[in-house]
């Protein structure tokens, strides 16, 4: 098991962090977020609870948007919208 | 809510259930359990609050570091601003079971050096316990690395005694311990004795001329300038550095005045969730002093061996008849003793060193207080993380496994330096006014700093290779 990243469509990326503990998820999802450019999409996929609150606050002091959030059996699915 | 949801919760009344029957059964059998009883519910509360607050030592520097989050920051500094409060007060009692550690350089380098090992493993030692709860391989793994290693360091000889100074070593030997206690074999041995107990204790109390036990020793000495002004101080300077251009940017895309005063209780105010598990955290901490103590007196006892001894349980008792009873929230030296205990059943003599043989024991796992609370903590946390539906196992992938072992072997090295972990050794001594307990904390900052850049470089270097070959 590895970190995957890949390209879902036009401006549209995901981040698969599954199985990894902090800091993995948000150090990935920062650098993640700095390569890709204003306005478009990232998908991150995660399963360590604690990172969602690390990624929420990253998010919010960025001035990057979570457009969706969905968590359900311990496993959690953020989009994040990089501010323009 | 769907079927796993309800069978995590059953799950969750099934642990709860557990404990209670071992409190009810154990006192059933004897009264004096109910010592053990005590450690094992404020442990149980410890856990829940850790997993409510996803409160992590190695995520406050690491996070405000490596990502610029400052939540868990801001939840230490309340927990131990109400840890510190409650325990002025029973301090000023006489009911607390504090004792300041001797204070030194060695703190810091001790906290270095834990403090890396966190941001390696991924969580500090009690953030390691309650993600072990969450159901986490990872944390698991670390916890044993910090065991085997603080056991193994403990009686480390032979060529070790090679780097010992000649000056600790004969310190160590002037102290003339119990002939069963080899002081002048054993790195960690001659370190403690021969170094760190040549140090002084330090108190802020103390620094002022005040007597810790005194009303005003314990909340002006100790709470107010040692906690208050200490962690204001940390929490203007986040804001500051951290906080601030964030707050300006958003009040100016809102079209809202900005003040700093504002900006900075809405940092404050910014993870409720961390903010009230550190409030509740705080208070249990000190509590347990108040209520620890209590049983002592009613019990006429000063330390849990005694009670082991009246148990028929005194395997792994010092020589000085006692067992590691700090009588507050300790986490490192309860995961040192167990493997302790199997090495000494194994065969290889563990009395014959200072940290085991003539001041903590190695007391059976199944009646040492400490152990009771380590393991009700991972349960609490469970409970709560099954309750939020947040539980899953999770097997380490072979690099997790690594940076887990590492990061562990490095806490393990930074305990038993520092006399403690990032709870014993800074967030119990910082809250009872110990001025050694910021000398580990910033150390352990320190560390923090550089595994982080170590961590980024990594990270850097494996992202390059992996994004080679995507259009960004």
């Amino acid at each position: 098991m590895a970190i995957k990243f890949d390209k879902k469509a036009e401006g549209v990326y995901t981040l698969d962090c599954t199985g990894y503990v902090c800091p993995h998820p948000q150090i990935y999802t920062k650098k993640m977020l700095e390569k890709i450019k204003g306005g478009d999409i990232l998908e991150v996929t995660f399963d360590n609870p604690s990172s969602s609150e690390s990624i929420q606050a990253m998010c919010a002091s960025a001035g990057n948007e979570i457009v969706e959030k969905k968590a359900e059996g311990g496993k959690y699915v953020y989009k994040i919208k990089k501010a323009a | 809510m769907d079927e796993t949801a309800k069978k995590k919760r059953i799950w969750a009344f099934v642990i709860i259930g557990f404990f209670a029957l071992v409190s009810i059964g154990t006192y059933s059998y004897n009264e004096l359990y109910i010592y053990l009883s005590a450690y094992l519910w404020f442990g149980f509360i410890y856990g829940m609050c850790l997993q409510y607050g996803r409160f992590c030592f190695a995520s406050a520097f690491r996070d405000l570091f490596a990502v610029g989050v400052p939540r868990m920051v801001v939840g230490i500094m309340v927990a131990s601003l109400f840890f510190a409060f409650v325990s002025s007060f029973v301090t000023a009692t006489g009911f607390s079971t504090f004792h300041p550690s001797p204070s030194g350089i060695h703190s810091a380098i001790a906290g270095l050096i834990f403090g890396v090992g966190m941001v390696f493993a991924g969580g500090c030692a009690s953030g390691s316990l309650y993600k072990t709860g969450e159901g986490n391989g990872v944390a698991l793994l670390v916890i044993l690395s910090i065991s085997v290693t603080q056991s193994s360091f403990a009686s480390v000889g032979g060529w070790f005694n090679n780097l010992v100074p000649n000056s600790w070593h004969e310190s160590a030997i002037a102290k003339k311990l119990p002939a069963v206690i080899n002081a002048g074999d054993g790195w960690l041995d001659q370190y403690l004795a021969g170094y760190v107990w040549n140090h002084p204790t330090v108190t802020f109390a103390k620094m002022l001329g005040l007597k810790n036990e005194s009303l005003i020793g314990a909340f002006l000495g100790n709470f107010f300038v040692g906690v208050l002004i200490p962690a204001l101080l940390m929490l203007i300077v986040v804001y500051f550095i951290w906080v601030r251009k964030n707050y300006l940017r958003d009040a100016a895309k809102a079209g809202a005045a900005a003040s700093h005063s504002t900006g900075f209780w809405r940092m404050i105010l910014s993870s409720k969730r961390t903010s009230i598990a550190g409030l509740v955290l705080g208070i249990a901490c000190g509590l347990q002093m108040f209520v620890i103590e209590g049983m002592r007196i009613k019990f006429g006892i000063r330390n849990a061996g005694e009670i082991l001894t009246q148990l028929g349980s005194d395997f792994g008792v010092s020589v000085r008849g006692t067992v590691f009873d700090p009588g507050y929230w300790y986490v490192t030296t309860q995961e040192a003793q167990w493997v302790g205990w199997i090495v000494q059943k194994l065969g290889i003599n563990n009395f014959d060193n200072i940290f085991f043989g003539y001041i903590n024991g190695i007391p059976n796992p199944a009646v040492n207080p400490a152990d009771w609370m380590s393991l009700a903590l991972i349960g609490g946390a469970a409970v709560m993380a099954l309750i939020s539906n947040e539980f899953k196992f999770k097997k380490p992938t072979k690099e997790l496994a690594i940076w887990a072992i590492i990061g562990g072997f490095l806490m393990g090295i930074g305990s038993r330096l520092g006399l403690g972990c990032n709870v014993g050794a800074f967030f119990v001594r910082v809250s009872n006014g110990d001025v050694g307990g910021w000398l580990f904390g910033l150390g352990m900052i320190g560390g923090a700093y550089i595994g982080v850049k170590f961590f980024n470089w990594w990270t850097e270097r494996k992202m390059a290779k992996e994004l080679a070959g995507l259009e960004l």
